[in-house]
């Protein structure tokens, strides 16, 4: 039995004597110490923590599986003396692992993600709060008008929580979407009204319609291909 | 597709006396012709020569007397159709079928037909053996001999040359750590891309926890410029099951599967077609040799999508789903295709395994250099004389390759760069000719082994344009699931765009670097983070060229469009007329005998008057 | 009557193409992982991937609909629209591109108006470009109803376009 110190919070330290055969997982995260259980990620373990780390997510919702699409959790990762950089949502906490979240390559890394995707959805806010921390005046491109990030966190809910796939990611590249078979407007049968796609939408591309249904991002890119199905 | 009844090979003394039986069977003074029936000589017409050939020889009653084989690809793409007569080896190029009746009779006579023999170029002598072909005479076919010689379609012609060899050793004379210890001995990297230690991989899916492991052979080349996976497998399948069975045995794997792309029709039929005959000799299925040990293979065809060559997209895409790569925070050997450890290697890397395992650890690693060992298969293309696919030692200078073995440049240009490794490889420029072709050395100078493609660019190609190619395919290909990769390459092409339409600023040198950063470092999966590769390469070694294009509005190699105007040079014009009907913007306008004049206003810049021009008259700059 | 005749017409027409994917998914026994080759079966057969043929995947394998839509959607082997009676496909992997491929595709274009992933208004040629063929040698190639055609030049191309009506 040995006892360490944790963090449970940015202010708040605790001594826990470790049992034996504790499975507990210790990381250092910004150089605070903190205790976690097996299987989940680095950002579930300083998930509600205030103060610990510093690490911003937009695909990340804890009622879903962790997706990666968005990297704003890149982290770096200190492991047997290699460096890398690795989305938090996604890489698993180990015992001894080091983990930086607000160093200079990081927040470099996490600007130019929020600079691609400022580009893509100027007008959403919590993108350009995002971009106003990490000290980005104006992207250097062409300026989008979408509202959807593409996280996928609609399509993930309605398939996991409601086990209905109403809706799902379609085409691929620049040119994916979130579509309801066959692009259909509304929703039919697949979709039962539960408003979760909506709740957990991140920027508010998702909004409830007059019945109850979600009204689907408006895309403004042309689709390749499928334009007009025919039967 | 129907397999005549044949007798299930009981254990390995059966395999033997079915070898021996096959090779008494054979006489080695038959006439035999050996026409490639690869998907390059096939689309040069070898199917009308191959049919002219049946036609003849029923004609002449001589069926039975001349053995016709219709066998894989021989490589020399560029020569195609190619027919070779044995025993005495001659081989022909560029066979049409009216060329058949004199093969024949030739054949019978024991003459040769002259004018359908290679011209060495250097020399002008024509040349009666593929083997004194320099094409050939610079290589060194270990994994990729047999593709010419024998008939993919039968499993007797594998067989007889020693097929199933190496199985029946890695079953019956070595124990599952013994094999897993020669392949890691004989320092075989991985041939599709990433140069992984075989072994290693082996080793850990064996040690990963679980029942149910699998093999995978990744035939998704969709490596733009690299066909050397499809050759193998169209032409000797055999060696890869054999590699995948050997391979199976030693990690515990009762299941395979080969993922291969559905535009390659004839690499789906033939390794259907071995997967039936080896079921049928008992060398896949239960009880394999009287072994003990039970494999099966099925296969399954790609959809296209160029991120299923990276492993976990692949596995997603095996489960019927979208190809869509997931983080590799856990290895596919321990957690692959359904969460089950899987090992994935790559066509070209399962056939090294039989030679491996014949020949030895031993001899097989003093091929190449430290690092890298044994032969590459490269598919030489692009702007160079000799066109198609090289099997070299690993370490060969890529001067070598181009210039010895490719026969240097087209039409007497210059060359300019070569691109190996495809969208995740880069340039490598004149200067770096000496280089030699080893996974490191090549990484260190920014671009890669990759699965093989090199693809030679010269005078009259931009190289700004090139990674805008690159660029562009990428963008087409992106799985778009995570932000750096999708929105990215989609603002690398936007930078692009402005640069070759000379609408560039110096300060989008810098951006395209920034993005390069982000893509690298952010990207989810290897295409992404690789995907800049092509476009840091052309900066590194060309950067003059972009400057050109930012601060002079000008492309030196006159193929960006924007950049470029058409004149006619008025001493050299015959007055022809060729190119004023030819325009199909009627912008060239003029008499005849007189010389014509393009009208700038209307030019489409199409470039058609260039081309078909005889005497040199249109300059575009 | 007539139009009752018709839609009868039009009833049975749909029942022997929901036979013919009915006989397709039959020769993969439920295998939901055999997705992809299922589809470019039903590609095959129809030239195109209808939707009803999408409709029946996803009820007898029990695979939502979104799944199978988005399967579709993101492999370029897949087609939801008809296409015309002959399918060009031209080659703009790296090598063809380095030989002039472009300028295949700029001719049809001026020539039929046909552009990648169209369709000729007569419904005589539908155009798709894929990127390498693996038949670098030969480049720029071309692919005509699963034919090669390779060292395409302009002229070579209004030749070998004349046979195909």
């Amino acid at each position: 039995m040995k006892s360490v110190t944790v963090w449970v919070d940015g202010n708040t330290s605790v001594e826990v004597i470790e049992p034996k055969d504790s499975r507990a997982v210790h990381l250092t995260v910004d150089g605070k110490l903190i205790r976690t259980t097996p299987g989940k990620s680095l950002l579930e373990a300083v998930w509600n923590r205030p103060g610990i780390g510093n690490i911003p997510a937009l695909c990340y919702h804890p009622i879903v599986q962790s997706y990666g699409a968005c990297r704003l959790c890149t982290v770096e990762v200190e492991e047997q003396g290699r460096t890398r950089f690795v989305a938090s949502c996604l890489y698993p906490a180990k015992e001894g692992l080091v983990v930086r979240t607000d160093t200079d390559r990081v927040r470099q890394l996490r600007k130019g993600v929020l600079e691609l995707l400022l580009a893509r959805c100027p007008e959403v806010k919590v993108i350009q709060d995002l971009a106003i921390e990490y000290g980005i005046e104006k992207p250097r491109f062409a300026l989008g008008v979408q509202d959807c990030i593409l996280c996928g966190l609609c399509v993930r809910t309605c398939r996991e929580n409601i086990g209905r796939s109403a809706i799902s990611l379609v085409n691929r590249g620049i040119f994916r979407e979130v579509a309801a078979p066959f692009y259909a407007y509304e929703l039919g049968d697949g979709c039962v009204g539960c408003g979760d796609c909506v709740y957990v939408c991140p920027t508010g591309a998702l909004k409830l319609g007059p019945d109850g249904k979600p009204v689907l991002p408006k895309v403004h890119i042309p689709r390749p291909a499928a334009e007009g199905l025919l039967r | 597709m129907s397999i005549e009844q044949v007798d299930r090979l009981v254990d390995v003394a059966a395999l033997e006396r079915l070898r021996q039986s096959i090779i008494e069977k054979r006489n080695p003074f038959q006439l035999r012709l050996r026409i490639c029936n690869g998907t390059g000589c096939l689309a040069s017409g070898a199917d009308e020569v191959t049919a002219a050939f049946e036609a003849e020889l029923t004609r002449r009653g001589l069926s039975a007397e001349i053995n016709l084989v219709k066998s894989g690809c021989h490589g020399f793409c560029e020569k195609g159709p190619l027919v070779v007569v044995e025993p005495q080896e001659t081989f022909y190029q560029r066979v049409k079928p009216e060329h058949v009746p004199a093969i024949v009779a030739a054949t019978l006579d024991g003459k040769i037909v002259e004018e359908l023999l290679y011209v060495d170029p250097a020399t002008g002598e024509r040349i009666l053996h593929e083997q004194e072909v320099p094409f050939y005479r610079g290589q060194t076919r270990l994994v990729f001999g047999s593709n010419g010689t024998i008939d993919p379609t039968q499993i007797e012609d594998y067989i007889a040359i020693g097929g199933y060899s190496a199985l029946a050793k890695a079953l019956t004379q070595m124990s599952t750590a013994e094999i897993i210890d020669e392949v890691k001995r004989s320092g075989l990297r991985g041939r599709g891309g990433g140069g992984f230690p075989t072994g290693v991989k082996w080793e850990s899916c064996r040690r990963a926890d679980g029942d149910i492991k699998y093999v995978v052979c990744n035939a998704d080349e969709g490596d733009p410029g690299a066909y050397m996976d499809r050759s193998l497998l169209e032409g000797t399948p055999h060696a890869v099951l054999e590699g995948m069975i050997i391979g199976a045995h030693a990690i515990g794997a009762h299941e395979g599967y080969i993922y291969v792309r559905n535009e390659y029709p004839l690499a789906v039929s033939n390794a259907r077609r071995a997967i039936e005959q080896a079921m049928a000799y008992g060398l896949l299925g239960k009880d394999i040799l009287g072994s003990g040990f039970d494999f099966k293979v099925s296969i399954n065809r790609g959809g296209g999508a160029f991120v299923c060559g990276e492993s976990s997209a692949l596995m997603a895409s095996l489960e019927g789903q979208v190809g869509e790569p997931r983080a590799k925070y856990v290895h596919t050997v321990e957690k692959g295709l359904w969460d089950r450890p899987t090992c994935l290697n790559n066509v070209e890397t399962w056939a090294n395994v039989p030679l491996i395992i014949n020949r030895g650890a031993d001899w097989y690693n003093q091929i190449g250099t430290e690092k890298s060992k044994g032969t590459k298969i490269f598919s030489l293309v692009g702007k160079v004389n000799n066109t198609g696919l090289v099997e070299v030692p690993m370490g060969i200078p890529l001067r070598d390759i181009i210039f010895d073995i490719g026969g240097g440049i087209l039409d007497g240009k210059k060359f300019k760069a070569v691109q190996t490794g495809g969208p995740s490889g880069g340039f490598i420029p004149e200067s770096l000719l000496h280089l030699p072709v080893d996974f490191d050395r090549l990484t260190e100078a920014g671009s890669m082994m990759g699965s093989g493609a090199m693809i030679v660019m010269d005078e009259g190609t931009c190289m700004v344009n090139m990674a805008k190619f690159f660029i562009d395919f990428l963008e087409e290909e992106s799985c778009g699931k995570c932000v750096p990769c999708r929105e990215g390459i989609d603002r690398m092409g936007e930078v692009l765009e402005r640069i070759t339409t000379g609408k560039g600023r110096m300060e989008d040198l810098e951006l395209l670097e920034a993005l390069a950063d982000t893509l690298r470092l952010g990207s989810l999966c290897a295409l992404g983070s690789t995907a800049a590769n092509p476009v840091l390469t052309s900066l590194r070694y060309f950067r003059d060229e972009y400057i050109a294009h930012v601060v002079d509005k000008k492309c030196p190699a006159g193929e960006c469009q924007a950049l470029i105007q058409y004149s006619i040079i008025s001493e050299k014009c015959t007055g022809c007329m060729v190119c004023v009907r030819e325009c199909p913007s009627h912008a060239v306008t003029g008499k005849r005998r007189e010389p014509a004049v393009i009208d700038l206003a209307v030019c489409s810049k199409c470039g058609v008057c260039y081309d078909v021009c005889r005497f040199d008259a249109v300059k575009r700059a | 009557m007539a139009a009752e005749m018709d839609s009868e017409k039009v009833q049975g027409i749909l029942e022997r193409h929901s036979e013919r994917v009915n006989a397709i998914i039959d020769g993969y026994e439920g295998r939901k992982d055999l997705m992809i080759s299922l589809l470019q079966d039903v590609q095959a057969e129809f030239n195109y991937v209808p939707r009803d043929a999408m409709v029946q995947i996803s009820q007898r394998l029990d695979v939502p609909l979104s799944q199978v839509f988005s399967i579709a959607t993101f492999f370029k082997a897949f087609n939801l629209t008809p296409r015309g009676r002959h399918l060009i496909t031209v080659c703009d992997g790296t090598a063809c591109h380095v030989r002039g491929g472009l300028r295949l595709i700029d001719k049809l274009d001026r020539d039929l108006g046909l552009t990648p992933g169209g369709t000729t208004e007569d419904g005589r040629f539908t155009l798709e470009t894929v990127r390498c063929l693996g038949a670098c040698a030969l480049g720029p190639l071309m692919v005509i109803d699963g034919k090669y055609h390779g060292q395409m030049s302009s002229n070579k191309l209004d030749r070998t376009l004349r046979s195909y009506t």
